[in-house]
């Protein structure tokens, strides 16, 4: 039984050691020099690392671009996320009635989830163009005057914002999909018999009890906000004009990779760990009020 | 009257969808059309939809100035190495985890859940340093071993692991299996839909895996996809008819892919709660 036992154990270190060995040396490890150099002097260039005290950190508050692309963060996940609930949730609710060519929507609102963020990107740039594209060619034909999208300061995250809609709108909307047709059709018609009106069945009945799933899907986008860059470097290569699109990813791989300022990078890197993680659990502690049937 | 009701209520209904719809898939419309512009449709203004005369041009022109081919076999190469390695490792520890008693099973676990806490974008600088100081800058190995562990995949896997019934593995243990004959003849075979779903949810992510390539490449003939195509904007200014072709040449087979296996996919990305 012993030797049973002893063998076991051995088969499972077996196992478990690759992966162990590679979370050590890529996470582990890296989570906490990111500590560790976020106190220190490294720029890659020169070797020689000190430890510096807070004084990364002074500077980035201090850096003018560092605050702005907190700014542009929130600006970003503060218009996108909201937009995005009220949207996919219309959406869904209007799948999820009985009606013909579902699939065909279902298919057309989830392409631009499952194609790769790149490529559309470069699709957008064109539709964006002030010139050649079409967006302005269509305000100026409904009356419109026409915006200089990306070349905008003020316009420039609006447009980056619009994309990432169009191309996150398809997921929430299947999640809440998936959510709306696990609620039992009792209880929305137990609503109609008590004598509610449709809407009264959706904001007293049906919301409630999507309410854990609204809350992941805003969980999700405060998580994705703070980590959005693919779209951003590919749209606004140099972060906009004035650095309207600049957000904190961006201004972390500037920091690290182009001024080659590691101990900068990292310490704008923990800040964004900090606010990811303050907003979850605010929002987690909004989250337990909303309303539970079991 | 019931019925008449319900008819005038989907009419409506429908118009908003289809509204919707035609907003959603015109960017591929226009990509599509505009992939087979010549130069002088593209810089007319006011914009042309259509393209007066069809061209194939561009398709060629683009494999001239890019190594395309060679970005589409880097993407190939590292996002299956990728999916094959992270999903077998994945099995085995989950399979420890998930069916196996040891000392230290705690230990092990938390150490593993808290490589979750910190998103790939916190830790990205200190992962450079250390994919720098092992040399792997703009090789392969640089691209695919710091990511061939995935905690979310193994806990994902351990998951549906736990939940085989204990005879099965007992049989097969009468029947003279050991722990490795346990894991490949019943482990697995019992799970192949998570497996499935794990595999393409890592193949989705890394195919479309930006941030790191981008940092960790610096030769053309290492660039994969996304980061080619980034390069190609950057470096070809705004030759759009060259732009949407690439772009053209890089959507197609995912959206082949997507058309016929959307159900599963969509399924895919319910279960794993995790975006692209």
């Amino acid at each position: 039984m012993k030797k049973r036992e002893h063998r076991e154990t051995v088969v499972a270190y077996v196992c478990l050691a690759p992966a162990l060995i590679l979370a050590v040396v890529f996470m582990i490890v890296p989570m906490i020099m990111v500590f560790y150099i976020s106190f220190s002097n490294w720029d890659f260039v020169n070797p020689v690392k000190n430890f510096v005290g807070l004084k990364n950190y002074v500077y980035i508050f201090s850096d003018e671009k560092f605050l702005k692309s907190i700014r542009n963060t929130l600006y970003f996940a503060g218009v996108k996320i909201p937009l995005d609930l009220v949207i996919s949730l219309f959406v869904a609710v209007l799948l999820d009635k009985k009606i013909r060519m579902k699939k065909f929507y279902r298919v057309s609102y989830f392409a631009p989830v499952v194609t790769p963020m790149v490529a559309v990107a470069l699709i957008w740039i064109w539709l964006f163009d002030p010139t050649f594209g079409p967006f302005n060619q269509i305000l100026s034909f409904v009356g419109l005057k026409p915006l200089k999208w990306l070349y905008d300061p003020n316009w420039a995250m609006p447009s980056v914002i619009l994309f990432s809609l169009w191309k996150g709108l398809g997921y929430d909307i299947i999640i809440f999909l998936a959510g709306l047709q696990s609620i039992p059709t009792h209880l929305i018609e137990a609503a109609y018999i008590d004598g509610a009106n449709s809407r009264q069945a959706f904001f007293k009945v049906t919301l409630p009890l999507l309410s854990p799933i609204v809350y992941f899907v805003v969980l999700m986008g405060i998580i994705n906000s703070f980590k959005v860059f693919t779209q951003i470097s590919v749209m606004t290569p140099r972060g906009g004009p004035l650095y309207s699109t600049g957000v904190m990813v961006f201004y972390i791989y500037q920091q690290a990779f182009e001024n080659y300022r590691m101990g900068r990078a990292s310490a704008a890197s923990l800040v964004l760990f900090c606010m990811v993680i303050a907003l979850t659990q605010i929002q987690k502690r909004l989250g337990r009020k909303s309303v539970e049937y079991s | 009257m019931e019925a008449r009701k319900s008819v005038k209520k989907s009419w409506y209904v429908h118009l908003l969808l289809f509204t919707g719809t035609v907003l959603m898939i015109f960017p591929f419309i226009w990509m599509f059309l505009s992939a087979f512009k010549t130069d002088l449709d593209v810089f007319s203004y006011p914009p042309k939809w259509l393209p007066s005369t069809w061209t194939l041009e561009n398709f060629p022109r683009v494999l001239e100035m890019v190594p395309f081919v060679r970005y589409y076999l880097n993407s190939i190469v590292v996002t299956s190495s990728i999916t094959f390695g992270q999903v077998f490792l994945s099995i085995l520890a989950a399979y420890a985890l998930a069916r196996l008693h040891f000392p230290g099973k705690t230990a092990v676990t938390i150490l593993l859940l808290s490589t979750m806490i910190m998103p790939f974008q916190v830790t990205l600088v200190p992962m450079f340093m250390i994919v720098y100081k092992f040399g792997w800058i703009d090789t392969y190995q640089g691209l695919i071993v710091p990511f061939l562990f995935s905690g979310f995949s193994i806990f994902f896997l351990r998951q549906f692991f736990v939940t085989i019934p204990k005879d099965l593995e007992d049989a097969a243990k009468i029947d003279g299996c050991g722990y490795f004959g346990i894991l490949f003849n019943v482990i697995m075979p019992n799970s192949k839909a998570p497996i499935g779903t794990i595999s393409l949810f890592v193949f989705l992510t890394h195919w479309r895996s930006y941030l790191w390539p981008l940092v960790v490449t610096n030769s053309p003939e290492m660039r994969t996809l996304p980061v080619g195509l980034k390069y190609f904007v950057e470096e070809g200014g705004t030759q759009y008819n060259l732009m949407m072709a690439a772009s053209l040449m890089a959507i197609i087979p995912v959206l082949i892919v997507y058309i016929v296996a959307e159900r599963h996919l969509v399924k895919s990305t319910t279960l794993t709660g995790l975006k692209f």
